[in-house]
């Protein structure tokens, strides 16, 4: 057979000159041995596409008991009372939807306005600068420092979404929550009247959850988005300089158009994530069973609901849960490839040019 | 369209001349008339110029305030957890409530012997769907199915892991288990170590691959030989941070290892069939206790645990610095 021309395989190769294999055409056996490794491949990457199929019927097969005793009410009830036998998880669906539509505000003001700071250089260009001012821009070791520095910011706003949920929650629990919580009910007594202020931050709530939420989403709007921004083409951006504009006529006239199927692509990636996101939700979002639109209300998520019934959940309540789960099963797996979706798109339409 | 219309189109193309004529004269006069040149100077006085420093000053301020949790966080872990570390934590098991001291040796295992059956489970079978999916034609309608595949579980919410690991596993085997937990966490790894897998062999040049099956190597001995220790690298730092990521999650163990406060070796015996601790989920019972000794383990726990994240996260990144590619 043949050899990897490799150092370390010198010696095998003249031992296989020697003994006059290399000019074997490949044996029956590794003919078979290929045979199999090519089907096994094959199989195990088919079972990834078994595995969500079996994701889907095991959630969906479970949940029939209670899909064929509550029906198309439980997505519009209100109460949820194991003793009585009554499940309703509107509250649950509103909250997880309106956590995550706040937390994707903020996460993506912050998290473009990030992507924008690292795609524009701007960190790179005022060390640089202040380099030249000492003379040391041109330095074998200063000189790198520019991009050492430009990368390390990359590096540290992907930290953040390498800090487990747990421990956001945590944070959360102990550091927000106590820093918020003057502000917040200040803000109720002095501008009670406007819903959004309706009640007080007596602990857990919506504002702290989402808070924390915008956080742990915010590495993956600024990460897609400044892939985005980077691989617009350059000759946009000088076309642009050429014909007078300034650098943010630039990034809001040609840029952020260019790369915003991209961003977009992003941002529904980031809201799936927030719908799914369960911990620090579980522990800030104060599992209170109420449909409100106070920013400091403890309300509920269906990923929380899960996450603090499934642990006691008697036999009657398993079904009920495993319904709950496969609407947010239904409702992230949506938003995720609608998300794979766009960003292919973009993708495909990024090669094209 | 009539032979009437033609005068009026005709009068009005020569007016048009004209008036281009009468620019052309005056352009040849003063070629600069009509352009106010103020308007393209550079300075802060001028609206443009002004909103766009404004804007890059306000990025700039929203970026630094990006990154306030991330050392808020970490300047909370090394303060609270910090003054509750010591040796003991690591040896002993965690106190019951009221009571004074103990640890969560327990935790450490149960967390790295859980990720270590998600990753028995998940290495081989991620590397070799990459190696499918990098080798596999750009028109094969699996290779798509299983791309597409990969790319939503990568945003799969983790809780819907320990839901099918809890009907699948747990119901079926009768009780929680480190095995339950381990596949649940083996749900959230497979997605990013195929995705990686295949990046990292797509990347290994092309002439390498040419060569080897130029020289008469089969396919499974190119893979063997060639791509796989080439893009070895990148494939490890998959691994590495899928393996980060699976130390940390927390809801799909919540009701398949559910926890326990004892090791899970008893007597000799060694199960992994019985409830096991995790550091993660520890961290989520003793932060709801109204005990100050469980909240300061919770803390001690969480600095543990980022550290373990932190070293996976940057030992897999070193890695990738050594990928060969085109």
């Amino acid at each position: 057979m043949a050899t990897v021309p490799n150092t370390t395989r010198i010696q095998d190769d003249v031992t296989a000159l020697s003994a006059g294999q290399i000019w074997q055409p490949p044996s029956r056996n590794q003919r078979w041995i290929d045979r199999t490794f090519r089907q096994l491949c094959r199989t195990f990457a088919a079972l990834t596409v078994v595995l969500i199929v079996f994701l889907v019927v095991e959630i969906g097969t479970k949940a029939i008991p209670a899909l064929s005793e509550h029906g198309i009410s439980f997505l519009y009830g209100r109460t949820w009372d194991p003793n009585k036998g009554t499940f309703g998880i509107l509250p649950e669906i509103w909250g997880t939807l309106y956590t995550s539509l706040l937390a994707l505000l903020f996460g993506a003001f912050f998290g473009v306005s990030a992507a924008i700071f690292l795609s524009e250089g701007y960190l790179s260009d005022a060390v640089f600068k202040l380099l030249k001012v000492f003379n040391l821009h041109f330095h074998p070791v200063w000189g790198k420092l520019p991009q050492r520095l430009e990368a390390l910011l990359k590096n540290l706003i992907e930290l953040l979404a390498a800090v487990p949920s747990v421990v956001y929650g945590l944070w959360g629990l102990f550091v927000v929550i106590p820093l918020l919580r003057p502000l917040c009910n200040w803000l109720h007594t002095q501008l009670g009247w406007i819903p959004f202020f309706s009640t007080d931050l007596s602990g857990p709530g919506i504002l702290p959850a989402v808070i924390v939420l915008s956080i742990m989403i915010l590495p993956t709007i600024t990460a897609i988005s400044r892939d985005a921004l980077v691989s617009v083409p350059p000759k946009l951006r000088m076309a642009a300089y050429g014909l007078g504009a300034t650098r943010w006529e630039t990034i809001l006239g040609v840029l952020l158009p260019t790369a915003s199927r991209g961003i977009f692509g992003g941002i529904v990636l980031a809201f799936g994530r927030a719908l799914g996101e369960t911990m620090a939700l579980a522990m800030l979002v104060g599992n209170a069973n109420r449909l409100t639109v106070s920013l400091f209300s403890p309300a509920n998520t269906l990923a929380a609901l899960l996450a603090n019934s499934f642990p006691e959940a008697g036999a009657k309540e398993i079904p009920v849960l495993m319904y709950t789960a496969l609407v947010l099963l239904a409702i992230t797996l949506v938003v995720n490839m609608f998300g794979a979706l766009v960003l292919e798109r973009a993708a495909a339409k990024a090669e094209a040019k | 369209m009539s032979d009437d219309n033609k005068a009026p189109i005709f009068s009005a193309a020569q007016e048009a001349e004209a008036r281009l004529h009468q620019a052309e004269d005056a352009a040849a006069k003063d070629p600069f008339a009509g352009i106010d040149f103020g308007e393209l100077e550079l300075s802060i006085y001028r609206p443009r110029t002004m909103f766009s420093i404004i804007l890059s000053f306000g990025v700039t301020v929203v970026t630094l305030l990006a990154l306030i949790p991330l050392f808020a966080v970490l300047w909370m872990l090394i303060w609270r957890g910090g003054q509750k570390l010591s040796v003991v934590l690591f040896t002993q098991l965690p106190p019951a409530p009221l009571e004074q001291g103990g640890g969560f040796g327990n935790a450490i295992i149960g967390t790295l012997i859980m990720v270590g059956i998600a990753a028995v489970i998940t290495v081989p079978l991620g590397i070799l769907t990459g190696v499918y999916l990098a080798q596999a034609h750009s028109d094969s309608k699996l290779a798509g199915a299983v791309r597409f595949s990969a790319k939503v579980l990568t945003g799969f919410p983790s809780i819907l892991a320990g839901v099918f690991a809890y009907g699948a596993i747990v119901l079926a085997t009768g009780g929680y288990s480190a095995i339950a937990g381990g596949s649940a966490l083996s749900i959230l790894m497979l997605p990013t170590i195929i995705l990686t897998a295949e990046s990292a062999i797509a990347m290994v040049p092309a002439r390498m691959k040419e060569a080897s099956i130029g020289m008469g190597a089969t396919g499974a001995q190119t893979v063997w030989m060639v791509l796989l220790p080439t893009a070895m690298p990148g494939i490890f730092t998959g691994v590495m941070l899928a393996i980060a990521r699976a130390a940390g999650e927390t809801a799909p163990l919540l009701f398949t290892a559910l926890f326990s406060n004892y090791w899970l070796s008893s007597g000799g015996h060694f199960n992994l069939m019985q409830p096991t601790a995790s550091l993660a989920v520890l961290i989520y019972n003793f932060s709801g206790m109204p005990f100050k000794n469980q909240v300061e383990l919770a803390w001690a726990a969480a600095l543990v645990l980022v550290v373990l994240v932190l070293i996976t996260n940057l030992i897999g990144q070193s890695f990738s610095k050594g990928q060969v590619t085109q």
